[in-house]
């Protein structure tokens, strides 16, 4: 998944030795690295701390609930790589369950109203990317109204109440609640997304110019690339993205509650910037980001195992966010000075 | 001129991690005068700059001013000793009054709770009364930039300053507002005041300073009276060699070509340019030249699709082309290297490789749409080599280059699509003297291979050493041409300002387009 000669990460590797100690000493310079090594060590601490935490049972409650967040997460690293943000992402994520699971009730058959569900998903984003690149509208401000106005849509399709589906077949329930093998569907559908877009982002040439734009978007528009298209479609792609989570939340919980993924986007895109994306564009990985989602989720996972309040668990996830972006900050400047 | 010297910087070194900025520097500022320094990029003149301000401390060595050791310790400190820098970035609020800027650091320090505009308005302007008639009430917003640096200026001498360090400030000024500035900086240093003049203008600091030091590589070059050396003596010593040839040679009578590989006709856009024809012919140079806002920018940005709303014919290798948009400008092989290096030329966060490869990243990529990226690092090794891009690996971020560098690297973005025309906007700003003749010999050797080279630049001296041919651009339209023995600062001048001093050489001139 990761391929250490992408032209285009520049990271930290500032030598430029050959050979394999040199390639050792780059792998350990990378940020991805930093986090595996992290989490391995939260799993080691945790292991020794509680017996039920290194147990099949706990790894796949976990993996479970970071699984459908972590498509988001996809979402969100690239429009934030783009130079966007998205604060819907919450909302356009219960609106595509919500609209999925009305249309069902209504009568339309599962497979069907999740493709719906997923395209008014994709709608929306068209929407929100309209607003920012034609009418020249800030993605922070458009999305924000957005976030308000979707969450008043899903209250307004549900009345206020979340949809129970259980009548949901079964065939449509194993997208979310099946195995194959000891494997859940979710997580394997999971993995195809983050593969598919860690390779797109570091391969094609398409997300290339997503990169550019990023980085520098004037600098892009005069090397001949149409930067507005690339931030729409990066706007248009997280809400597609977040359609598709939405529909896989419906099959997972057989409901749709109008109140669903309040304060997502925070987490998400706090799992992004602990992966190295910046709000200033131009850098991030999905692989990053994903490790970011995971470490965020393991170490919920682990203070409810140590009794920890669950008060204390939001200043905990806030205070590593905050330790990631102080990093950041000084490796930033340790590069500008050399 | 008394020979006791009001500053003295004895034997200063600094460094920053493994680089040494500084070795071991002497250097003297006399009561009263204008001293120049001059220096390549990175050669120790802002460092030293900065230790006089307090911004940096030296490792070792001493500061002395009217004979009296001192340690600097911070620019509050540097302020309170009469040292005063204006700094090559303009640093003022935009939001607030000419005055309130002025006396920023005065009104920090008051007591009282409420501002007294009335006085803080007189007392500016009577400031001003030595530099420039400009209303202290007005917004530094609505200020042209060569004000802003007056303010900048004036605020320093508020702080009743000895010795003032200006950092390049006509890098953003006209010729005219230079003037009035070095007209000021004269008054300045007949009253007493000494100032440190920073620039890479050879003419400005023969015109207009008394002694001139050179820095290379963090040492103290020379001290000299400018009455004594010549310009080529100072840029000889700043890179430490003789150049002879600051210019590639020029294109011969015999090479001349009459094969027109490049035309525009009757271009315009809606308001910013107008009847816009010429010819680019095979090896040729084409020089663009024209006051700061005549057009020149945007009469290229207009001609590549960049900007602009325009109309007319263009011809390229004798077939009519269209290009409604930048992709068809690329696609025909028009590039257009832009004069803001920093703000959109190159990518400063992505890799050298990334950085060449941007323009056209299809091409080195395979059908199905994913890049190659054997063959996109083997194409950036290929044109970094050719360019003589000094450089760490090859996926090292572009910031880690020095600006001359980062320039090549975006030259070598344009030679990555093997351009047919490339339109050059200020191709050597900001760059020092060792890459800027690099890079015209680059310019020149394309040309002779046939890539049309037309060159927009603000600096004469640089269009008339590298061009064969000069066009001159006067609000917006061609005010003349000048080529061979008619190409002078002063016939360019004229056309781009037209002074009605001497009509006939204007009409002469004009002629010449035919």
């Amino acid at each position: 998944m990761s391929n250490s000669e992408s032209a285009l990460d520049t990271g930290n590797r500032l030598t430029h030795e050959t050979g394999m100690l040199a390639r050792l000493r780059r792998l350990m310079a990378m940020r991805e690295t930093g986090l595996v090594l992290i989490i391995l060590a939260l799993f080691v601490v945790m292991s020794f701390a509680s017996p039920y935490f290194l147990t099949w049972l706990n790894m796949r409650a976990m993996a479970m609930a970071f699984a459908v967040e972590g498509i988001v997460v996809v979402g969100m690293c690239i429009l934030l790589i783009a130079g966007g943000i998205d604060l819907s992402v919450g909302s356009i994520v219960t609106f595509s369950m919500v609209l999925a699971g009305w249309l069902f009730l209504q009568g339309v058959d599962p497979w069907t109203a999740s493709v719906i569900a997923i395209v008014a998903c994709a709608a929306v984003g068209s929407a929100m990317g309209y607003c920012v690149t034609k009418i020249g509208l800030h993605h922070f401000i458009v999305s924000l109204a957005f976030m308000v106005i979707f969450r008043g849509v899903c209250l307004l399709i549900t009345q206020g109440r979340p949809l129970g589906l259980f009548t949901l077949p079964a065939e449509f329930k194993f997208i979310g609640q099946g195995s194959i093998g000891v494997i859940p569907v979710v997580i394997i559908l999971f993995l195809v997304v983050v593969v598919a877009f860690d390779f797109l982002l570091r391969r094609s040439t398409v997300f290339r110019k997503v990169f550019y734009t990023g980085s520098n978007e004037k600098a892009a528009a005069y090397s001949g690339i149409r930067t507005k298209k690339v931030i729409f479609l990066s706007t248009v792609l997280c809400s597609t993205l977040c359609g598709v989570a939405g529909v896989i939340y419906m099959a997972r919980f057989s409901s749709a509650p109008p109140y669903f993924g309040l304060g997502m986007e925070l987490n998400v895109i706090a799992a992004a910037v602990i992966g190295g994306a910046s709000l200033q564009g131009g850098t991030g990985t999905i692989l990053g980001a994903i490790l970011g989602v995971i470490l965020l989720s393991v170490v919920t996972s682990s203070l409810a195992l140590l009794d920890v309040s669950s008060y204390w668990q939001d200043i905990i996830r806030g205070s590593i966010l905050l330790v990631a972006v102080i990093f950041d900050h000084y490796m930033n400047k340790k590069k500008n000075a050399s | 001129m008394p020979t006791k010297p009001l500053l003295k910087i004895s034997k200063i070194s600094k460094s920053f991690g493994a680089t040494k900025a500084l070795k071991s520097v002497d250097f003297e500022l006399i009561k009263g005068e204008i001293h120049a320094l001059a220096g390549e990029n990175g050669a120790g003149k802002s460092t030293l700059m900065n230790i006089i301000d307090g911004i940096h401390q030296p490792d070792s060595g001493d500061i002395f001013i009217n004979g009296e050791k001192v340690t600097i310790q911070s620019p509050a400190h540097a302020q309170q000793m009469g040292i005063g820098f204006v700094h090559q970035e303009i640093a003022l609020c935009p939001d607030i009054s000419v005055a309130e800027n002025i006396f920023m650091a005065q009104t920090n320090s008051s007591n009282s709770l409420l501002m007294n505009y009335s006085k803080l308005n007189e007392q500016a302007r009577a400031v001003f009364a030595q530099l420039s008639p400009i209303d202290p009430a007005t917004m530094v917003r609505d200020l042209s930039i060569s004000n802003q640096q007056l303010v900048e200026i004036a605020k320093a001498l508020t702080l009743d300053c000895q010795i003032l360090i200006l950092d390049e400030p006509t890098a953003a000024l006209t010729d005219k507002e230079t003037q009035v500035l070095f007209g000021i900086m004269k008054t300045l240093a007949a009253s007493g005041i000494s100032i440190i003049y920073i620039s890479h203008r050879m003419v400005e600091i023969f015109d207009n300073c008394d002694r001139v030091s050179v820095f290379r590589d963090g040492a103290h070059i020379v001290t000299n009276f400018v009455k004594d050396i010549t310009p080529d003596d100072v840029v000889n010593s700043m890179v430490g060699r003789v150049i002879e040839d600051l210019y590639p040679p020029k294109l011969s009578v015999e090479e001349a070509s009459d094969d027109i590989i490049f035309q525009a006709r009757n271009y315009n856009e809606r308001s910013k340019f107008r009847d816009i024809s010429f010819d680019l012919k095979r090896g040729e140079i084409l020089g663009v030249a024209g006051l700061i806002g005549a057009g020149r920018s945007e009469i290229a940005k207009g001609i590549c699709g960049l900007e602009g709303n325009v109309s007319g014919d263009l011809v390229l290798e004798n077939l009519p082309i269209t290009i409604n948009s930048y992709q068809d400008s690329i696609a025909h092989g028009i590039v257009y290297l832009s004069e803001d290096r920093k703000g959109d030329g190159v990518f400063l966060d992505l890799s050298i490789a990334s950085n060449i490869s941007a323009l056209f990243v299809e091409q080195i990529s395979t059908n199905s749409g994913f890049i190659d990226i054997n063959q996109e690092l083997a194409q950036a090794r290929s044109l970094s080599d050719r360019l003589n891009l000094k450089r760490g690996h090859i996926t090292h971020p572009v910031s880690s280059l020095s600006g001359g560098n980062q320039q090549k690297v975006a030259i070598a973005k344009m030679l990555s699509i093997n351009p047919r025309i490339i339109f050059l906007d200020e191709p050597t700003r900001g760059v020092d003297v060792g890459a800027k003749s690099e890079i015209h010999k680059i310019l020149r050797e394309l040309s002779r291979e046939g890539v049309g080279i037309i060159v927009i630049s603000s600096e004469l001296p640089e269009l008339i050493g590298l061009c064969d041919r000069v066009l001159v651009i006067r609000e917006g339209t061609i005010s003349g041409e000048v080529t061979g023995d008619t190409m002078t600062e002063e016939n360019i001048m004229h056309l781009a300002s037209m002074a009605e001093t001497n009509p006939a050489l204007v009409d002469n001139l004009q002629g010449n387009r035919a």
